[in-house]
């Protein structure tokens, strides 16, 4: 078993530590797990990506060139990964922030508007939540919505407790948007 | 202790130092090394260490050569373009027989280059770098975990036979996060300061201790020069290290050389390869010099074609061909520059063409 996923769009929208999140999840659930940043000459507004793995063996290559899970938040992400995304895979995607309109036949697109969706519920901040609970709800063979919750409060609830709340309502309303979606 | 955290790849390497007794780090930031850096500067000075930011990798690469004359773990961490300004220290400590570990994330070259993966310091680790003759310990891992395991052996190495101990790895492992475990925890205080330090008189009954790569009488610079290589054969005899991965059968059908990112990649090309009935192992070196010369060549007797896959043009070859030393062996390259990270099916095409007698 190999999941492979690509979190993408601007730095500072959360990409990272939504990816962080999920890998930590999955380690602490016994699996082996790799984060891997896109770093380079980055600059905050430019886009920055990460790549998580999870397998339940030694993960040979932390890269992936054919995600089979894309967590996408602008619409340069979009148009970078929707051709590389696996056949058959999950495209989940902020549509408070992207026009671009989906193309392929072969990938399940979940469409959420995320950043409205946080600013309602209390803080923008939210949006990477929101789109990683809407991963979550794919992934439940390797971690359950509570595993990501705990992961989530151990890594942001120290610094931010009152975001935490916050952060929790904003994986569950995710995680719920994407099962009515892939019904 | 003994509990895996989930850490960044350059932070990891900080806390294994760390833990194998190191206190003091001197560095100037680059990428993609400099989180290193960083880490110490948050973690020495909560264990009584001292990290300093020098003014360039050239005062760094001094200051650890001080730190090494006084008998006392140190470490710098680089990229490329910073270890070669470090390359007049390593020679200078190689003469005067000091130890140190240098850590070096190798990004992509010639001159500045990119900041992504790369393996093409090879020569420059392995072969020299500076001037004069010399050698370095070169250790490759090819895991966060590995890197960890084996970040004692460094220091202990590099005081056991007075040489610098370099780590080569990538900015891949330098960046990704993964789970990782640190199984010791090494008192400073408990290692012992070597008699040849510079220590203080006090420390080493009464009598000065020099220190120098200075020798203007060439015989004396001769003899001394044979007295290193004669360490030299020692460190190639006892500390050779390799993992053979898949080759067990009496007759392998490819034999891929591969060693730090590279390898790891091609475990899984491997894996996907035996799947499909192919009889392809992989042979990784972990000690880059001393390189486990004796051990490629036994391997390569089950085996007509040997595959070398290396992030450079063409460095790690070299090696291969002149350990195994037999002109009969087909002998192929797929070189990785610039910072590309190879792929798994890239590796399992190239393996099935050269199978089918269509590679060159």
């Amino acid at each position: 078993m190999l999941k492979d996923v690509i979190f993408a769009g601007f730095g500072g929208q959360g990409v990272m530590v939504a990816g962080q999140i999920l890998s930590k999840a999955a380690m602490e659930k016994g699996y082996y797990t790799t984060w891997l940043p896109s770093y380079g000459p980055e600059q905050r507004g430019g886009t920055a990506n990460c790549t998580v793995m999870i397998s339940d063996e030694p993960i040979a290559s932390p890269l992936t060139h054919e995600p089979t899970y894309c967590v996408i938040f602008n619409n340069p992400s979009f148009q970078k990964f929707e051709p590389m995304a696996r056949k058959g895979g999950i495209f989940i995607y902020n549509t408070s922030m992207i026009t671009e309109k989906p193309k392929r036949d072969d990938l399940t697109y979940i469409g959420i508007a995320a950043t409205e969706l946080a600013e309602e519920m209390g803080s923008v901040k939210a949006t990477n939540m929101i789109l990683l609970g809407a991963l979550t709800y794919f992934l439940q063979d390797v971690v359950s919505l509570d595993d990501v919750i705990a992961a989530m409060r151990e890594k942001l609830g120290k610094k931010k407790p009152e975001l935490a709340d916050l952060n929790e309502q904003a994986l569950r309303k995710g995680f719920e948007l994407a099962k009515e979606q892939a019904k | 202790m003994g509990e895996k955290v989930f850490m960044k790849g350059n932070e990891a390497l900080g806390e294994a130092a760390v833990r194998s007794g190191c206190r003091l780090f001197f560095g100037y930031p680059i990428t993609p090394a400099s989180e290193l850096a960083e880490y110490m500067a948050y973690r020495l000075p909560q264990v009584g260490g001292v990290f300093i930011q020098a003014e360039s990798e050239v005062a760094a690469s001094n200051m650890i050569y001080g730190a090494g004359a006084a008998g006392k773990y140190a470490m710098t961490a680089s990229s490329s373009p910073g270890i070669s300004l470090m390359q007049e220290a390593i020679s200078y400590m190689a003469g005067a027989e000091v130890p140190a570990v240098i850590i070096n994330l190798i990004r992509g070259g010639p001159g500045l280059g990119d900041i992504q993966p790369a393996q093409s310091d090879y020569f420059q680790a392995v072969k020299g770098g500076g001037h004069g003759d010399y050698r370095n310990l070169v250790y490759a891992p090819s895991t966060l975990q590995e890197a960890v395991d084996i970040m004692p052996l460094l220091f202990q190495n590099a005081f056991k036979y007075r040489m610098l101990a370099m780590m080569v790895v990538d900015g891949l492992v330098g960046q990704m996060m993964e789970a990782v475990e640190f199984k010791y925890d090494i008192d400073p205080d408990s290692i012992p300061v070597p008699d040849w330090a510079l220590s203080g008189k006090k420390m080493h009954g009464g009598t000065k201790n020099v220190n120098t790569s200075l020798e203007l009488d060439p015989n004396k610079l001769a003899a001394h020069n044979f007295k290193l290589f004669e360490k030299y054969q020692k460190v190639y005899e006892n500390e050779r290290m390799f993992e053979a991965f898949e080759l067990e059968e009496s007759d392998i059908d490819v034999m891929i050389v591969a060693y730090g990112t590279a390898a790891r990649i091609i475990k899984t090309a491997v894996k996907n390869l035996r799947a499909k009935g192919y009889k392809v192992g992989l042979f990784r070196p972990i000690t880059l010099w001393p390189f486990p010369d004796k051990e490629l060549k036994e391997y390569a007797q089950k085996t007509e074609h040997v595959l070398t896959v290396e992030m450079s043009m063409g460095q790690l070859i070299e090696d291969v061909k002149l350990s195994i030393f037999d002109p009969n062996k087909k002998y192929h390259l797929m070189p990785y520059p610039g910072g590309i990270v190879p792929t798994p099916k890239e590796v399992e095409d190239k393996v099935i063409e050269i199978l089918k007698g269509g590679a060159k």
